[in-house]
């Protein structure tokens, strides 16, 4: 917002004089933003409006279906839903689990790499590495190494002589959802990785020599200097980190398709399958708009308790 | 930065790296390693990590039987196009949106966080519905359209950060100078935003290439399909029966990114900015 200030300072100095000129410019700036505004409005504002609307209605799949508008019926048969409500437990526990485990072990990573350590390097390319790669790829690749009979996982326990451990990691109903997150957690780590980093490398150099000086231990300068200092960027990390792993699709189609019988049957894939497969686009509409609330009403809870922490 | 450390201390930084190492570093050998095993090694009862007779034969095969070849083109076309269009539509409006001061501008900003929000579902259907009206939804035109879209927001921001660091003293010199509007625009600002240009590209590119959700939904007709839909494909219909070529496909799959992301990292640290104006 400061940005915005600076901005203005210059146009402020020439308004009274030229106020042709800056009706011209005004002009010019609409010309300029067109392009962009047309598509986001034909093709993301109006569909996302449309999209709201269709979870009050009873659309479903084909041409030429008539379209009923139904108020809440849609709200009132997925709280009777129990197929929905174990997608969404199941949701929450993917969301949270992520993106806490992310946060923890990129903070390390960062932590780990903001020092003078050998092997650095390595570490900073492999750790970006996960990132470029689509996420379908990341979902092959962690389906090989979880694969029961050549996979990576299996293969190693085996060699440490840990035998019994070997598992169908992602065809157990008890393996799945772990076995999921994990990946969930190595697919998205670098980025968190990166932008704490990034914030960490902002943290003042003299804070920390002067708390050293007057004898704080590591773990307290940690505390005291380099986690509040760092407190508003892992606020936006978090957050975005937990509305992209709520509504995240692609790896878990390719790992699990949803199963097995349901245990990694996230929001997005329950929401898809109602939609594309049984062609109930006003039920699958509504479980979105449930989904944005839920999101919503979270992010509120965290961003209003971590305001008052800081104040 | 945290002093020096003592001894175990530093043991077991080396300790934790390591384990990093290990986690992020073996799941992508693992990846390498059987896209260049034969069909004899990859159903060994005890798989080895290292290959020992490695092959180019998975590669072959992937790109010749599974089409993924086919996938591949596909998917540079929209890509590319996609990369190509959203720069085009982004640049003026980002010039404009860092050097105007307009409520549309806060309010686009805005939109970019708030986009973000929304489960795919919701934009999913209404877009095929009106991608259906346009006869568009079958199409690489149809995605390219809603690859340019989606990555609007998110240029729009980032390119606005590049003009916004030209220094605007860089144009009023030109223009007490005696240079036109347009000449200030070619001259100065075109050449220095030249490294925020080909990062917009690249972040564009990237996404079309890496997006599978609306290539699912939208692109029906396998002659058509992008290179992660392909993909999922294949693990769909060939199981987990033939590694081989799955990894190769996949390895092919990551490489553009990772080219790129290579690259925008050495661009985008040129710093040559840095002595266009004194402090």
């Amino acid at each position: 917002m400061t940005t915005l200030a600076e901005r203005s300072d210059v146009e402020r100095g020439g308004r009274s004089r030229r106020s042709g000129r800056a009706r011209s410019d005004r002009t010019a700036v609409y010309l300029l933003l067109l392009p962009s505004l047309l598509p986001i409005l034909v093709l993301s504002v109006f569909p996302l409006l449309r999209g709201i609307y269709l979870g009050f209605t009873d659309a479903r799949a084909g041409r030429n279906v008539e379209v009923n508008f139904t108020g809440l019926e849609n709200y009132r048969q997925l709280l009777g839903d129990e197929l929905f409500w174990n997608s969404f437990k199941i949701g929450l526990l993917w969301a949270f689990g992520v993106t806490a485990l992310q946060f923890v072990l990129a903070l390390g990573l960062a932590l780990l790499l903001n020092q003078q350590l050998r092997f650095r390097g390595v570490a900073r390319v492999l750790s970006v590495v996960p990132w470029a790669m689509p996420p379908v790829v990341v979902g092959i690749l962690w389906k090989l190494v979880y694969h029961p009979d050549a996979g990576l996982l299996n293969e190693f326990l085996y060699r440490i002589g840990a035998d019994g451990l070997r598992a169908n990691w992602l065809g157990d109903f008890s393996t799945a959802l772990p076995a999921v997150i994990i990946v969930g957690v190595w697919a998205g780590m670098p980025q968190t990785t990166v932008v704490l980093l990034a914030g960490l490398q902002g943290v003042g150099r003299e804070l920390h020599e002067a708390a050293a000086v007057d004898g704080a231990s590591a773990w307290h300068r940690f505390r005291h200097v380099t986690l509040p200092a760092l407190a508003p960027v892992i606020v936006a990390i978090t957050s975005l980190d937990f509305i992209w792993n709520f509504n995240s699709f692609g790896l878990v189609y390719v790992l699990t398709a949803g199963g097995p019988g349901g245990k990694t049957m996230l929001p997005m894939l329950f929401a898809y399958e109602e939609a594309f497969r049984y062609g109930n686009y006003g039920y699958a509409a509504a479980l979105g708009n449930a989904m944005v609330v839920i999101i919503v009403a979270l992010l509120a809870i965290y961003l209003r308790r971590r305001m008052r922490e800081a104040n | 930065m945290f002093g020096k450390p003592s001894r175990t201390g530093r043991a077991f930084q080396y300790l934790a790296l390591a384990g990093y190492l290990i986690f992020l570093g073996f799941p992508l050998v693992w990846l390498l390693s059987t896209a260049f095993k034969p069909p004899r090694e990859l159903v060994q009862l005890h798989p080895t990590l290292i290959p020992s007779n490695p092959t180019l034969q998975n590669f072959v095969q992937a790109f010749t039987e599974q089409e993924l070849g086919r996938a591949a083109l596909n998917s540079l076309q929209v890509s590319l196009a996609s990369a190509v269009l959203t720069v085009l539509v982004a640049m003026p409006a980002s010039y404009a949106l860092a050097r105007f001061r307009s409520k549309l501008g806060t309010v686009a900003l805005g939109w970019v966080l708030l986009s973000q929000l929304f489960p795919f579902v919701l934009l999913i259907i209404p877009i095929f519905l009106v991608l259906r009206q346009v006869g568009l939804a079958n199409t690489h035109a149809g995605l390219v359209l809603i690859y340019v879209v989606w990555a609007l927001p998110f240029a729009l921001w980032m390119l606005q950060g590049f003009v916004r660091n030209i220094p605007r003293e860089l144009e009023e010199a030109a223009s007490v100078d005696g240079a036109t509007r347009t000449q200030v625009l070619r001259r100065v600002v075109f050449p220095l935003l030249a490294p925020g240009l080909v990062a917009t590209a690249l972040f564009s590119f990237i996404s079309a290439w890496n997006e599978f959700f609306f290539a699912l939904v939208l692109i029906k007709t396998p002659e058509l399909a992008t290179l992660p839909v392909a993909l999922a494909r294949f693990v769909g219909i060939e199981g987990t029966a033939r590694l081989g070529p799955l990894a190769a496909g996949s390895l092919l799959a990551t490489l553009p990114s990772l080219i790129f992301f290579a690259f925008m990292q050495r661009r985008l640290s040129s710093g040559s900015l840095a002595g266009a104006v004194k402090g």
